[in-house]
């Protein structure tokens, strides 16, 4: 499920408009995935605040999503790109590759709620195969 | 049995006293048939689905959204007993339609999604999460008499 030239391009237009709020989104994206997924905490057991929009989950989202930011510049190249961040989260964070589905899913929600007449289903689609690949390139070192 | 606080309850019945069940169900199951293509496995029937526009404009898509939605409202309206309430509607699932169990939380993610678009900023974190239990509880009920 590859990122054809439309995804890009999708993907490419409609962060333009989670640019200027990206910070939010992500604080969001973050805060959403440990509330409706508690599951998720079990990795954040060194945070001393958990609670939604506490300084640290926030400082964790922007942590989080300026790195996909990057990422919808590098789009061709994502896997060399990630290289060393995979390597951490396989050797060091060790998360299972199915919380990344689970923050991608909440992503999306929040992206949803802030640009609902833009987030089409076509763009939906392109931006899901994007955090997708994300995903991959995330757990390529895993094993 | 499921435990439902005071404010899942509260929140699930004003979300789908809200929602315009027509609107509604044609867009999460658009979204779903666009973002997960596979799914248009079950609706060979259906005529043209061979782009989003064409899934956006298709009839028989409006009709099912619709019939999805109100089935999701029996659910609403018998929260104490989802699964007696969806015990035919699994046996349908299973053994005439033969969905895979996978493309019922496929739809519950698009439509979280369309609530959330709709509502905006007050799909809280915490709105979502009654949302999405209720959506779980109605995913495993419609799964349980699958064997």
């Amino acid at each position: 499920m590859s990122l054809s030239a439309n995804d890009k391009a999708n993907v490419t237009a409609i962060w333009k408009k989670i640019l200027p709020k990206s910070d939010d989104i992500g604080d969001q994206a973050l805060s959403r995935m440990l509330t409706v997924y508690p599951q998720t905490k079990t990795y954040f057991a060194h945070f001393a605040d958990l609670s939604p929009g506490s300084p640290q989950v926030r400082k964790h989202g922007d942590v989080i999503m300026n790195k996909i930011d990057d990422c919808v510049n590098h789009m061709d190249d994502l896997f060399p790109y990630l290289s060393g961040l995979s390597d951490l989260h396989a050797t060091k964070l060790r998360i299972d590759p199915a919380n990344f589905k689970i923050l991608a899913h909440n992503l999306l929600v929040v992206v949803a709620a802030y640009l609902p007449n833009d987030f089409t289903p076509e763009v939906h689609l392109s931006v899901d195969k994007f955090l997708q690949q994300i995903a991959l390139a995330l757990a390529e070192k895993y094993r | 049995m499921v435990a439902w606080t005071d404010f899942e309850r509260e929140t699930i019945k004003s979300i789908f006293g809200k929602l315009d069940y027509d609107d509604v169900g044609l867009a999460a199951l658009c979204r779903c048939l666009v973002v997960y293509p596979w799914t248009q496995r079950y609706f060979g029937n259906f005529g043209n689905l061979y782009n989003a526009d064409a899934i956006r404009a298709n009839p028989m898509v409006a009709a099912h959204g619709k019939v999805v939605l109100n089935g999701l409202d029996k659910a609403v309206k018998n929260l104490d007993n989802i699964k007696g309430t969806y015990a035919e509607l699994s046996v349908l699932h299973s053994e005439k339609l033969r969905v895979d169990p996978d493309n019922f939380r496929l739809l519950a993610d698009c439509l979280t999604i369309v609530v959330a678009a709709r509502m905006g900023a007050d799909f809280t974190a915490e709105v979502q999460a009654a949302f999405q239990k209720f959506l779980a509880v109605v995913v495993s009920s419609l799964c349980r008499q699958y064997h």
